[in-house]
């Protein structure tokens, strides 16, 4: 299954037209790990998120800063680590929204978090201020593995 | 390259907006931008036909959640069409479809407008 994967990276500039890029890069390597159309989906989606929140929150869409994606074989789990150096922000902090009430209320921020949370089995973060930001997202090759 | 379509075309007091590709954060202001123009021409009555939607993200979502309670406000709605199980997925795992009339046909979401205007 994963035995054969390795280490992959990539490195953007902090552009909402870099996007895509990113998705194709995730979407190649979750199949290549031996994820599911859909389980892989799922991954594309939640490191979409993470970059988007980078582009929005860390950089406050200043269009020339880096954004680096290191995708990693952790045993049978797929690590995606999303690293920026711009302001810190901790969303791991926030509970997470009751889901109706945020919705009742028209409130459109806080669904990109809510979705990775959803989407993958685990989603860490670490910060050194000023110098390095990490969304570590998670993904295990088996369905019954628990929710973080 | 474009990744991201609009097309818009009116009939019988209903917007219809067929939206095709990527709905991302890169291309959601295009939509911003069309719900805008619909308001300012008081189109209160939108279906959006997701028939060649390939991807949504939170971004695309946001800008349904920005409009749809200004358009009830003023006695309309926003119902969505078309999905394909992995767009709907990701309309489902947001709780959309507590909020919003999804319908698999276009011509049903239509008629739902036509029934509540007679």
């Amino acid at each position: 299954m994963a035995a054969k994967a390795q280490k992959l990276s990539k490195t953007i500039e902090s552009r909402t037209d870099n996007l895509l890029e990113v998705r194709e890069f995730v979407l190649r390597a979750s199949r290549e790990f031996g994820f599911s159309e859909e389980e892989a989906s799922k991954i594309v989606l939640a490191v979409d998120e993470a970059c988007t929140n980078v582009i929005k929150h860390a950089y406050q869409f200043a269009p020339d800063r880096k954004i680096e994606i290191v995708i990693r074989p952790v045993k049978d789990s797929m690590q995606i680590t999303v690293i920026d150096d711009g302001t810190s922000f901790n969303p791991s902090i926030a509970k997470l929204p009751d889901l109706k009430q945020h919705l009742s209320h028209y409130r459109r921020g806080g669904l990109g978090i809510y979705l990775m949370r959803t989407l993958m089995d685990k989603v860490e973060y670490k910060y050194a201020p000023g110098k390095r930001n990490e969304v570590r997202l998670t993904k295990y090759l088996t369905a019954s593995e628990p929710s973080a | 390259m474009t990744d991201f379509k609009i097309h818009h075309r009116d009939g019988d007091g209903v917007s219809v907006i067929e939206i095709k590709g990527y709905l991302d954060a890169h291309t959601a202001p295009d939509l911003e931008t069309a719900f805008q123009k619909l308001l300012t021409e008081k189109k209160y009555n939108v279906v959006v036909n997701c028939r060649d939607l390939s991807y949504i993200s939170s971004a695309g979502l946001g800008v349904f959640m920005a409009y749809v309670e200004d358009i009830r406000k003023n006695m309309g709605d926003i119902k969505l069409t078309n999905m394909s199980p992995k767009v709907y997925n990701v309309f489902d795992l947001l709780g959309f479809p507590i909020l919003y009339e999804i319908y698999k046909d276009e011509q049903e979401a239509v008629s739902r407008f036509k029934e509540i205007k007679k």
